[in-house]
């Protein structure tokens, strides 16, 4: 569904992303893990096109979409829910939805916006609630709600669970579950690679802007050498 | 205490327009980040069209609504010929780019119709006054309250309960974020160039029926009233360029009203001299805008 090939990504003069291919198959959850700093927020902000690569391509359904504007990406059903959630404070909660839903028809949004209050009963409690006072939890579950709203295809989840209390990184962790259960082919970066390796099928490691390992879930969980040299301590406990 | 009730609704009349003039700015800041030198270009376009449309034997009935789609195609078509380039460019760079659109058409007009203030004739009510619960009012004062109040309604009423108003709030607040959702940015800067257009062109009207004439500096009073709005206001905060708006001109008129004869004159230096005494208290003006980031 996603196949990223030799895709290289500079800032300014410094290469964040080298030559990195990834793919992802329809139904699939792939995680993403490494440690800060090594280009995945990057190649996220690359597939999704924020950022132009300097070499490379991105294919989506076998449909060249490198350097494509981010409105017209998230138009062929590739969503992301960026690093820091990025949710509009000064909307409210029914707002943020209803935006991310722009791309939609309104009877679908208004439709899609009812399943999503199901799927996050604490957003329908909300809704009035400009999105700048929601608690950590919440904007991250509006973040994801957000998202989804544009009914995307393959949804790319930047570090969903940064900066939440365990219980609430949890819940997290326990949603991709049950979108995986749903079907939805999900793209995850996650720092905490022991727990979303249990969740996803398969992971790529990367490290310094580029993939050094990737294989099954099972089999990246089992080798204790791969966390001690590539991620490091922060694998078992969460920021 | 009927002399107050007067200067309030004086201010109120002439503060309406300076927040019409505002708003435009402040929609425009807030999507691209620029403040826009260029919007009393708007106006000085306005004022000529309503004197060509006076010569074509055009009057006001017809005048007002054409001139107020005029000013909004006029911000689109400055948009699309200028500021479409610079999008994402350093604020100062924008910046440079407003002025050059404010001279560039104010010596189009020079140099194509001429350098003199052409007049054409105000509407014939302009002056009269009513009498309500014995204190009287100009007419005009009261029709401008009236039809700026309905615009602003109308224009948050968009901005808030449309899909346009709901995307460009978030373009305003996060432009990368919104077109991750797929707000298309082209369409958010043109309709937002349109809405300020067209809140120019409703204060042009008003401008103009008072001033009765058009010269290649007529949007600039305006504009710098304006841009002054929207600062004191919070620059970028939609509600605070309509305060700041309302504010200025209720200050100007208690100014004008209250100092002597002589003094007058220097109205606009002591409103400076209250703004920077503001800004020292509240550098942000009177509302704070969340962090909001560039196309």
């Amino acid at each position: 569904m996603l196949e990223v090939e030799s895709l290289t990504t500079r800032y300014g003069s410094i290469s964040a992303l080298r030559d990195v291919g990834l793919s992802v198959g329809s139904g699939e959850v792939v995680c993403l893990i490494g440690p800060n700093g090594a280009g995945k927020t990057t190649l996220l902000s690359t597939i999704s096109g924020l950022l132009n690569p300097v070499s490379g391509s991105v294919k989506f359904e076998n449909e060249e979409i490198t350097s494509w504007a981010p409105d017209r990406i998230l138009r062929s059903g590739l969503a992301l829910v960026p690093e820091h959630r990025r949710i509009f404070g000064d909307l409210t909660v029914d707002e943020n939805l209803l935006v991310g839903g722009v791309t939609i028809s309104s009877g679908r949004r208004l439709e899609l916006k009812e399943e999503i209050i199901t799927l996050f009963p604490v957003l329908g409690e909300k809704l009035s609630t400009e999105a700048g006072y929601l608690s950590g939890g919440e904007a991250q579950q509006l973040a994801i709600g957000r998202a989804l709203m544009s009914e995307p295809k393959i949804l790319l989840m930047d570090e969903p669970a940064l900066g939440l209390a365990p219980v609430l990184a949890e819940v997290v962790f326990e949603l991709i579950n049950q979108l995986r259960q749903n079907g939805q082919t999900l793209l995850v970066v996650e720092q905490n690679a022991r727990r979303i390796l249990e969740v996803a099928d398969r992971g790529y490691v990367m490290r310094s802007g580029s993939i050094v390992i990737s294989g099954d879930s099972n089999e990246l969980i089992s080798r204790d050498d791969l966390f001690e040299t590539y991620i490091g301590k922060t694998d078992t406990t969460h920021e | 205490m009927n002399e107050l009730i007067q200067q309030i609704v004086d201010g109120l009349g002439r503060g309406g327009i300076y927040a019409l003039i505002a708003l435009g700015i402040a929609v425009i800041f807030g999507v691209m980040h620029l403040v826009n030198f260029a919007h009393g270009e708007l106006i000085t376009v306005s004022a000529y069209s309503a004197y060509g449309l006076f010569q074509a034997g055009w009057n006001w009935w017809f005048i007002v609504p054409a001139v107020i789609l005029i000013a909004g195609m006029t911000s689109v078509v400055i948009e699309f010929l200028a500021f479409r380039w610079v999008r994402g460019a350093p604020d100062f760079t924008m910046l440079m780019t407003s002025f050059g659109i404010h001279f560039v058409v104010q010596a189009l007009f020079v140099m194509y119709v001429s350098a003199n203030f052409r007049q054409f004739p105000r509407p014939d009510w302009i002056f009269n006054t009513v009498k309500i619960a014995g204190i009287s009012f100009e007419v005009f004062d009261i029709a401008v309250i009236f039809f700026t109040l309905l615009t602003l309604i109308g224009t948050f009423w968009i901005l808030q309960k449309t899909m346009f108003g709901i995307s460009l709030r978030a373009a305003a607040e996060d432009f990368d974020a919104a077109r991750l959702m797929g707000v298309r940015s082209d369409r958010i800067i043109r309709g937002a160039f349109a809405l300020s257009g067209v809140l120019a062109g409703v204060a042009a009207v008003f401008w103009l029926m008072r001033s009765g004439q058009a010269g290649p500096t007529a949007g600039l009073t305006p504009m710098l009233k304006g841009v002054l709005a929207a600062l004191i206001g919070g620059l970028g905060s939609l509600g605070g360029a309509v305060l700041g708006g309302v504010a200025l001109g209720l200050v100007e008129v208690m100014l004008i009203s209250r100092l002597p004869e002589g003094l007058v004159g220097l109205t606009d230096g002591i409103v400076f001299l209250l703004i920077a005494f503001l800004f020292v208290f509240r550098p942000q003006g009177f509302i704070s805008v969340r962090r909001a980031e560039r196309v």
